[in-house]
């Protein structure tokens, strides 16, 4: 009697080992996927330049600055670093301030109007946003803008200012209007209610939010091409060069690229699921 | 008091900026595109249609779209299932595959630059194991197809995480009851991935595949990384319209035609993968 069953329940049991053996596998196996792209990447901007362009190559780093020196020496590179960040910072600044009150509205009042807001919002996700560069390279010659930062930050936020509004929609709604009320109830004014309860419990979130506006922009390429010339960011400087620039300058660049990307997502990590996930609904 | 003027207060500032730098551009591009000194004219079509490089522009575009969304479909929901299933290292796992969010994509063109360069990481290894005597140029303006696969295997690398963390969100949402109610009647992990997971995850589906395939018509730096000018796509075309060419209304006909290509595939995706409103969790 206990040896019939048991022999189908041992399947099972080796059944179930054999699939977490499985998923373990996959998942190392997209793991690698992922990582070693960047791996090579890193290998390439840590070797000295001569080592970039010989044949064949080393799969470990040598920890040679060169190309990294060479890269950050090089002119016009210093600068685009310092624009990116500029923009970048504008970028975050517009986006959570215009963003967070929008936010703030739809999570806390029901008014007519609100679906057409929230219709408006969503529509920017329907079209290839850095396509607007176009004409506003033009509405900025004309009202002096073109080829400043505080430009190219205008247009990277109608990138960001979408994701702000609707992250901060869905911190605000997590937050209960029952501690607000309380807040009120006790002689706050709706301003101080705001700064003292809700704004402490909101506040890492509209961090997170901060960060990803910033690595919006920090990525952004072809708005920051089209409307920068003298001060180019750091994308536009790379892609307007890859033509003519050596190897070594070129993967020294995308590793600068991608260095402070990968510290910003770590950051924000564990916002990334509710941003994207809320965010798209 | 101002009660009923707070919510709109709040809106303002997010609903002017969004019609100054995303419906007004709109505006202005097309009628750029329709205009040519001032009056109505459908030239500036002509003349991009006309191009000799305008069918295979359209064909790269279309067709590297119509190849790389589908594989990160698919890649997307074995990364979510993955991670969904994980019990030890889940959210290590969900930060490595969700990292290529943070990256740009001329950073990613780049680190594939790394892989696939003549004195790259793949002909070292090609040469390691025997397989060629010298180097092979696999972005040479004669490898058409090797700078295809190139393009588009950066493509999934890098674009793959925005749908795995839409559809991992998607996941969440649906309730444990259904798999265990499956289970007790002995469905089994295949049969209840797509009589379960897939159904209930419409709404997530749809965004991750409009949101994807918007993005794959905006393809434009990974391209000019890796391919430069040997692989010409509709965005690279609209930027050489601009720069090269120095005909701003061409551009902006070319930049109409991604948007109304963009728009006709986000209608067909909503229409197709609709989610009657009773069917939603």
């Amino acid at each position: 009697m206990s040896a019939v069953t048991q022999a189908p329940v041992a399947a099972v049991a080796d059944a179930r080992k054999a699939g977490d053996w499985l998923l373990i596998a996959t998942a190392i196996l997209l793991c690698v996927w992922v990582l070693l792209p960047i791996y090579l990447l890193i290998v390439n901007a840590l070797s000295s330049p001569d080592a970039v362009t010989a044949f064949p190559k080393r799969f470990f780093p040598a920890f040679d600055l060169g190309s990294l020196s060479f890269f950050v020496n090089f002119a016009g590179v210093a600068r685009a670093l310092w624009n990116s960040v500029l923009v970048a910072t504008l970028t975050m600044i517009l986006s959570i301030g215009f963003g967070a009150p929008a936010g703030y509205a739809l999570s806390r009042f029901d008014f007519p109007g609100k679906g057409t807001f929230r219709f408006l919002v969503l529509m920017t996700r329907a079209f290839p946003l850095p396509l607007l560069a176009l004409p506003l390279a033009v509405m900025f010659i004309r009202t002096g803008l073109d080829d400043t930062a505080i430009g190219l930050a205008l247009v990277h936020t109608t990138l960001a200012l979408p994701f702000a509004v609707l992250i901060t929609f869905s911190l605000f709604s997590g937050i209960p209007v029952e501690l607000e009320e309380a807040a009120w109830t006790l002689g706050c004014t709706r301003l101080q209610a705001f700064r003292k309860v809700i704004l402490p419990l909101a506040l890492p979130g509209i961090a997170a939010s901060a960060v990803f506006a910033f690595t919006i922009s920090w990525n952004e390429v072809f708005a920051a091409a089209v409307l920068t010339i003298e001060n180019r960011t750091l994308t536009a400087f790379l892609l307007q060069s890859l033509g003519e620039s050596p190897l070594y300058l070129k993967f020294a660049g995308g590793a600068a690229l991608v260095v402070p990307a990968l510290i910003f997502i770590f950051a924000v990590r564990k916002y990334l699921f509710a941003m994207w996930g809320i965010a798209n609904r | 008091m101002h009660g009923k003027a707070l919510p709109y207060l709040l809106l303002m500032p997010a609903t002017l900026f969004l019609c100054i730098f995303f419906l007004y551009p709109f505006v202005l591009v097309a009628f750029e595109a329709v205009t040519r000194d001032g009056a109505f004219t459908l030239d500036n079509f002509r003349t991009m249609a006309g191009s000799w490089k305008f069918p295979v522009t359209v064909r790269n575009t279309l067709l590297l779209a119509a190849i790389v969304v589908p594989i990160q479909l698919v890649m997307a929901l074995l990364m979510a299932s993955v991670v969904s299933r994980l019990e030890t290292g889940r959210s290590a796992a969900l930060y490595i595959f969700a990292i290529p969010l943070g990256i740009s994509d001329l950073a990613a063109g780049l680190i594939w630059l790394a892989i696939f360069d003549q004195s790259g990481f793949l002909n070292t290894l090609l040469s390691h194991l025997g397989v060629v005597d010298r180097p092979i140029m696999f972005l040479g303006y004669q490898s058409k197809l090797t700078i295809f696969i190139a393009v588009a295997l950066a493509e999934i690398w890098r674009a793959t995480a925005i749908m795995m963390v839409i559809l991992v969100a998607g996941m969440g949402l649906i309730p444990k009851e259904y798999y265990e109610a499956a289970e007790v009647f002995g469905a089994g992990p295949w049969k209840r991935f797509v009589r379960i997971t897939l159904p209930l995850l419409r709404p997530s589906l749809q965004t991750a595949i409009i949101l994807r395939v918007i993005l794959a018509f905006e393809v434009f730096a990974v391209v000019a990384a890796l391919g430069g000018t040997n692989l010409p796509v509709l965005m690279g075309e609209t930027y050489n319209w601009q720069f090269t060419l120095q005909d701003s209304n061409v551009a902006a006909a070319s930049a109409l035609l991604i948007l109304a290509i963009s728009i006709g595939f986000t209608l067909f995706f909503l229409r197709v993968l609709r989610v009657p409103k009773e069917a939603r969790i």
